[in-house]
């Protein structure tokens, strides 16, 4: 078996993770519009490769090979690092999640997880508050009107609906105890003891947190940044090329990461019902070692934890092809006068539920 | 103010309620809608490999016929020239030569024939204003995009069918009228 | 000092510098979020990561946004930032000069406790330390600044809501 060092393997899985981050966001591009397509009764590309599996591919050459341009009196620098940063915060929050459980061979055991902090849900809240960053950023240095509008309704949008899903979080935190996202994932199926998934016991911390994700990704009904109608593009409305590509991808990057961020808070993560039950079948009856059994059920967590997060991704894409765009008065009073309310009251309740021990 | 028809909807605005006022029914209305039509048949018609089928009557490109022992049929008399309300045509005549027989069926015949299929507006006008049955529109064929203006002026080159009979377009031919009662009773049939 | 302690000193002191000797507001802005992110790294090299996160979701993350926004809706660039009268820039930097001085006449005798590796605690930076000594030691003022907090908040709320009566908008 080849030795690594301690943080060998980590940083294998790191690799992974942001590989994987990448090429879902690929082919997000494409079955958003497949999706699209489908809801409105269209076929969508079909052109590139069978059934248009290519059609990612197709567009990283367009848009590598298209004009680089830099509006007249932009701020040069600032105008490239804006996508840069957007595509960064996107990519970082993803090294956090726990995509696995344990997987042993030979001596070597690890968990399938980039970085393993006690702090992973603030990491995560952290880096998503600092995205906001290429959006202003780019859309200032752009030195186009709107642009600046995008810009400044992507920074007051978020910061807005932060602070709802910053409280809708805190009840998550009130059930589990921890901040570490391993731990929160680990807890929400204890053998023998607790086998429910957050969702059951935080319907409503969920909803809050999912139409905050929305906003947060800068999705429709939600997309007022870039909103086509008003604002030409929004704070990309002077990028082109593969400047433009990295702010679409990053968006799609976004939605992977709330996406399994959603699901291992609110939806297991890796668990899934009856696994230690198949574990110690598989152990008992069947004569597996337990290693190569656990090994088995954390394959199966991490396919499982992956469905999931394709289910959120289809149901991002859904809404966008449902619902029409928020108008923005709308937009501010829902977040600040329905959802952060409903966030406090859903702390009290969730507070009140574990003094009088009906949770724990 | 009498209503034309009963299919008027009165409007009221009353205040909304609760389950209006939480959004959250009518996104659910809203997204089963959506996902049944994820399930439903696609309308798209995949181009070159699919192709909708042509009315019969489809009027397309032009093409300047042969008679049976394939000399051209049109003598330049103008009257498609006349005929035609966008003045899409225009051509030259010209005087048949000894032992140009087999080419020309009249004595005089086009040298040059062009249609303008920028201005054609495809009406058949000259098809139906020909005294030699030598003009027609094809069914199954249509003027293709181009690049550039002067591609779309269609001399003789184009427009006059190949000699060799297998070549020609099958549904460009004059109908027999056995042809064309078959083909009226068809269109009968078909839902208006 | 180890070399990253070295690194990330040096990148908060140029970015620091930064922030003062910018021209254009929004870089300041900037360079004021690079020295937030270096100070983070410090935390970090203490072992204090909640402190680091937190410094960054609400620098970084929130007050920098509203900076930045700010600035943004302001339209200052360098031909409309009036020029200062020597007066200000002097008084600036006697008061600031001042400020130095009285910091370093304060920290001049500090004496550091000795830390004793067998005792020292690794983890006295994690969350659940700092909740143990927030919610003991400092219960009161935590509980009065979280009050405020939510009364902020709550004033915020009743800010935007709905006023009865005419509209204007
Ligand atoms: S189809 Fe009509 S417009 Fe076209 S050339 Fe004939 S007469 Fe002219
Ligand atoms: S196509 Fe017919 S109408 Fe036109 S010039 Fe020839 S013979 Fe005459």
């Amino acid at each position: 078996m080849i030795e690594l060092p301690a943080l060998g393997w980590q940083s294998i899985v790191i690799f992974v993770v942001f590989a994987v981050s990448l090429l879902i966001a690929t082919y997000c591009t494409y079955a958003e519009r497949v999706i699209a397509a489908f809801l409105q009764d269209r076929v969508g590309p079909d052109r590139a490769g069978p059934y248009g599996l290519a059609q990612p591919l197709a567009d990283a050459v367009k848009m590598f090979t298209k004009e680089e341009f830099f509006p007249g009196g932009a701020n040069k620098a600032l105008f490239v690092f804006g996508p840069c940063l957007a595509m960064i915060t996107a990519l970082m929050s993803s090294a956090v999640i726990p995509f696995g459980n344990n997987i042993s061979f030979g001596n070597n055991a690890f968990f399938l997880q980039g970085i393993e902090v006690n702090i992973g849900m603030l990491w995560v809240f952290g880096v998503v508050s600092l995205g906001v960053y290429g959006v202003m950023i780019g859309g200032w240095a752009s030195n186009n009107k709107f642009s600046l509008l995008g810009a400044i309704r992507a920074a007051s949008q978020n910061i807005s609906y932060e602070l709802a899903m910053g409280l809708s979080l805190i009840a998550v935190l009130m059930i589990s105890g921890t901040l570490s996202l391993r731990e929160i994932t680990i807890q929400q199926s204890i053998p023998g003891e607790w086998a429910m998934w957050n969702i059951v016991r935080q319907p409503l911390g969920f909803i809050i947190f999912l139409v905050c994700a929305f906003a947060e990704t800068n999705r429709t009904p939600f997309d007022l940044p870039e909103c086509e109608t008003e604002l030409v593009g929004g704070y990309h409305t002077e990028y082109s090329s593969m400047k433009l590509g990295l702010y679409l991808f990053s968006e799609y990057v976004n939605i992977f990461v709330v996406s399994a961020v959603m699901s291992v808070l609110y939806f297991g993560g890796f668990n899934f019902p009856f696994q230690y039950e198949l574990r110690d079948w598989l152990a008992s009856s069947q004569g597996w070692e337990l290693a190569s059994a656990q090994n088995l059920i954390t394959a199966l967590g991490t396919v499982l934890l992956f469905g999931k997060i394709f289910a959120f991704i289809f149901f991002f894409m859904w809404i966008r092809w449902t619902l029409p765009r928020f108008r923005y008065d709308q937009l501010m009073r829902l977040g600040w006068t329905i959802l952060i309310p409903l966030a406090v009251v859903n702390i009290l309740i969730t507070g009140g539920l574990i003094t009088f021990g009906v949770i724990k | 103010m009498q209503p034309l028809t009963n299919r008027a909807k009165k409007l009221e605005k009353k205040p909304m309620t609760l389950a209006e006022r939480a959004y959250l029914p009518a996104i659910f209305q809203g997204l089963s809608i959506t996902m049944r039509h994820f399930f439903m048949k696609k309308a798209t018609v995949r181009y070159p490999e699919e192709v909708r089928p042509f009315s019969p009557i489809f009027r397309g490109l032009h093409v300047l016929k042969r008679d049976e022992q394939g000399r051209e049929r049109c003598t330049a008399c103008g009257l498609c020239a006349v005929a035609c309300p966008a003045e899409a045509i225009t051509m030259v005549a010209g005087e048949r030569k000894k032992g140009e027989e087999g080419l020309y069926r009249e004595e005089k015949y086009a040298i040059s024939y062009e249609v303008n299929m920028l201005r054609c507006i495809f009406c058949g006008l000259c098809e139906e204003a020909c005294p030699k049955a030598a003009v027609y529109l094809q069914a199954d064929k249509m003027a293709p995009p181009r690049f550039e203006r002067d591609e779309f002026i269609y001399g003789k080159d184009r427009l006059v069918e190949p000699v060799d009979p297998t070549k020609r377009s099958v549904r460009g031919i004059q109908l027999t009228p056995e042809q064309a009662a078959a083909l009226s009773n068809k269109m009968a049939q078909q839902p208006a | 000092m180890s070399p990253l302690f070295l690194f990330l000193s040096f990148v908060a002191l140029l970015s620091a510098l930064g922030v003062v000797f910018a021209k254009n507001p929004i870089h300041s802005v900037l360079f004021l979020i690079l020295t937030f992110f270096s100070l983070s790294g410090h935390y970090l090299l203490l072992n204090a990561q909640f402190l680091a996160a937190v410094n960054i979701i609400v620098y970084a993350g929130a007050i920098m946004v509203l900076f930045l926004f700010v600035i943004m809706f302001l339209n200052l660039n360098v031909d409309t930032e009036p020029h200062k009268p020597a007066l200000a820039k002097i008084a600036a930097a006697i008061a600031g000069g001042s400020l130095f001085v009285i910091m370093i006449v304060a920290l001049r005798d500090i004496q550091l406790p000795a830390v004793n590796g067998t005792t020292f605690d690794s983890q006295i930076g994690m969350v659940d330390k700092l909740g143990m000594v927030l919610f003991t030691t400092y219960k009161l003022p935590f509980e009065l600044a979280s009050i405020l907090l939510l009364v902020a908040m709550v004033g915020a709320v009743m800010l935007g809501k709905r006023e009865t009566g005419e509209r204007h908008f």
